[in-house]
C-alpha cells in the first residue's frame, strides 16, 4: 500500500542529522512510528501528509506517486486524501461538532456517513456544540471522526492521545481500533508511549536520530519475546528505598503504582524516571472479571 | 448660523469607500504578510506603519507632488483613466487607503498570526484550496480582529486631517469633509456651525467604537464558547 524512500534534512536542538526512512506498509496495516521526541516522526508523518516536503526520495501509495524527488513531483495535501488527526485536534472552532464533520466530507459525499458516524462514536448529544465547549478526549473523538469523514485512504495519526488522561486514552485506543477495523484503513501513527503501541500497532518501526534502527511486531522490538509464560509491563521508577538487605522500588505501571524487589546491584542500576520493562512469571494468576 | 450636511456627507462617503478598498486588499495582504518568509518582510511591516508615526504633512506633501500633473505617476493616471487626482475626490481617497492602512493590516494580520497552523493544515488534508480554507477557516475565526481593523480603518479615515488638507483643499461636495470643514468654521469664527460638525463627529465616533466593544465583548464569548 505504501512504498516510502525519503531523506530530509533537519533541524533539532541536538544539532542538524539527516532523516533517512526507508519502509512498506501492507494494506490495512497499523503502524507506529516510535522513538524519542526529536526523532523526525512527525516529519515523516507530515512528509506523508504533504505538509513537509523531502529532499529527495520516493513515497507511493496504493500504485499513486505522491512525490517523486527525481522527478520534481509532489501531489499537494489536497489531493492525496488522508485522515491526519493533529496533537492539537486543530478542530475549526468557528464549526459546530456537526459543522466540522460535515466540512471534512468531499464534495458531493453521501451526507448519512456523518450521522453515521455521529452515532456510531456517540458524539449525539453534542453535534451542535463548537469545540472550545468540549474536554480533551471529546474533541479527540470529533478529531477521529472528522479525518474519518474525509473518507481518507490513510488514516495519520500524530500522539494523538498524548495531552489525554490513561482512562480516557484507553477508551480511544478501542474506538480508534474498531474504527481502523471497520473501514479497513492502513494507519501510521506516532507515539513515544509504549502500552499505546503494545495496544494498537501490528508493527512498530523504531527511529532514533532520523535513522530506522529496528522494526517488528512491538513484543520484538521492546525485547519482550512472543508472548508465553511471562508478563510484561512498560514502567516507569518513581522511588527506590534500602529495605534491609535488599532494595524497594516503586514503579509506575499504566496508572498503578507498584512496588517491588531489587538487589542492591539492580538498584543501583536505576534512578527515579528511568523507564524499564518489568517480567514476570505466570505462576498463579488470579483472574477477576472486572 | 450656516451649515450644511454636505461635509458630513462626504466624510462618511470617503470612510466607506476607503474602508471598502482597504478590506479588498488590507486583509488579503495582511494575511501574506503573516505567513511569508521572504527576507524583506520587515522593510515592508516598516513601511506598513510609517503612516502611524509620519506627520500627515509629510504624506500629503509626497502625494501631492506625486499626484501633480506634471509628475509622471499623476500624469499617467490622467492619460490612462482621465483621473486628475489633486484636489479631487479619488485623490483623498488613495491617499485615505494609504493612510490607514496599518489601522486595518496591524489587527488583522496578528489575528491570523494567533491561529495555530494546524488549522490551515487540517483543512488541506481535507481536500480544502487555499481559497476555501481563507474563507470557512481562517476569516471567521478572526471576527474580533477583522471588525476592529474594519472600525478603526473607517473612524480613522473620519478623523483625517492634515492629509486631506495637503492634497484635497477645500472643495465643497468634492473634497471638503466635516473636518477641513471645522477648520474652515473656526477661522471665520463661525463657532457654531463648527461646533455643529464637531459635535456630530463625536457622537458618530463615539457611538461606532461603543457599538465594536460591545460586539467585540460577545463574539470573543462565542469563539471562547463560554
Amino acid at each position: 500500500m505504501i512504498e516510502l524512500t525519503l531523506k530530509k534534512q533537519l533541524l533539532s536542538s541536538s544539532g542538524e542529522f539527516t532523516l533517512d526512512a526507508q519502509f512498506n506498509v501492507a494494506a490495512g496495516e497499523f503502524i507506529t512510528l516510535f522513538g524519542p521526541s526529536g526523532a523526525g516522526k512527525t516529519t515523516l508523518l507530515r512528509c506523508l501528509a504533504g505538509l513537509a516536503e523531502p529532499d529527495a526520495g520516493r513515497i507511493v501509495v496504493g500504485g499513486e506517486t505522491w512525490f517523486d524527488g527525481a522527478a520534481h513531483h509532489s501531489l499537494p495535501p489536497q489531493q492525496r486524501r488522508v485522515g491526519y488527526m493533529f496533537q492539537d485536534y486543530a478542530l475549526f472552532p468557528n464549526m459546530s461538532v456537526r459543522g466540522n464533520l460535515e466540512f471534512a466530507q468531499p464534495r458531493g459525499a453521501d451526507k448519512r456517513r456523518v450521522s453515521e458516524l455521529i452515532e456510531l462514536m456517540a458524539l449525539g448529544e453534542m453535534q451542535q456544540r463548537k469545540p472550545a465547549t468540549l474536554s480533551g478526549g471529546q474533541q479527540q473523538r470529533v478529531a477521529l471522526a472528522r479525518a474519518l469523514a474525509a473518507e481518507p485512504r490513510l488514516l495519520l495519526l500524530d500522539e494523538p492521545f498524548s495531552a489525554l488522561d490513561h482512562a480516557t486514552r484507553v477508551r480511544l485506543h478501542e474506538e480508534v481500533l474498531a474504527m481502523q477495523r471497520r473501514y479497513g484503513l492502513t494507519t501510521v501513527m506516532v507515539s513515544h508511549d509504549v502500552g499505546e503501541v503494545y495496544r494498537l500497532s501490528q508493527r512498530v518501526l523504531l527511529l532514533e536520530q532520523g535513522k530506522l534502527v529496528q522494526q517488528g511486531t512491538p513484543a520484538e522490538v521492546f525485547g519482550v519475546g512472543h508472548a508465553g509464560g511471562k508478563f510484561s509491563f512498560a514502567g516507569e521508577v518513581l522511588a527506590i528505598e534500602a529495605a534491609d538487605v535488599v532494595f524497594a522500588v516503586t514503579l509506575l505501571v499504566g496508572n498503578q503504582i507498584v512496588r517491588v524487589i531489587a538487589t542492591a546491584d539492580e538498584a543501583q542500576r536505576l534512578k527515579p524516571g528511568d523507564r524499564v520493562m518489568l517480567l514476570s512469571k505466570a505462576f498463579n494468576p488470579v483472574l477477576v472479571a472486572c | 448660523m450656516s451649515y450644511d450636511w454636505q461635509p458630513l456627507l462626504l466624510t462618511f462617503k470617503l470612510a466607506g469607500v476607503t474602508t471598502l478598498i482597504l478590506c479588498l486588499i488590507g486583509i488579503p495582504f495582511a494575511w501574506w504578510l503573516s505567513q511569508t518568509k521572504v527576507r524583506i518582510k520587515p522593510v515592508l511591516e516598516t513601511l506598513v506603519s510609517m503612516p502611524l508615526v509620519l506627520p500627515p504633512s509629510v504624506l500629503g506633501f509626497y502625494l501631492l507632488l506625486a499626484f501633480s500633473p506634471t509628475h509622471w505617476f499623476g500624469s499617467f493616471v490622467d492619460q490612462a483613466v482621465g483621473l486628475k487626482l489633486a484636489f479631487s475626490f479619488e485623490g483623498l481617497v488613495i491617499a485615505s487607503v494609504i493612510f490607514s492602512f496599518p489601522f486595518l493590516v496591524h489587527p488583522v494580520q496578528s489575528g491570523f498570526q494567533n491561529l495555530s497552523p494546524s488549522l490551515s493544515e487540517a483543512a488541506y488534508t481535507l481536500g480544502k484550496s487555499r481559497w476555501q480554507t481563507f474563507l470557512y477557516v481562517l476569516l471567521p475565526n478572526i471576527k474580533p480582529q477583522l471588525l476592529a481593523g474594519i472600525v478603526l480603518a473607517f473612524a480613522h479615515t473620519i478623523g483625517e486631517f492634515g492629509v486631506v488638507l495637503m492634497i484635497g483643499g477645500n472643495l465643497p461636495g468634492e473634497t471638503r469633509v466635516a473636518s477641513i470643514a471645522i477648520y474652515d468654521e473656526v477661522e471665520s469664527l463661525n463657532y457654531a456651525s463648527a461646533n455643529f460638525y464637531a459635535l456630530v463627529l463625536f457622537a458618530v465616533c463615539f457611538g461606532i467604537l461603543l457599538t465594536v466593544y460591545l460586539l467585540n465583548k460577545k463574539l470573543i464569548m462565542r469563539v471562547g464558547g463560554i
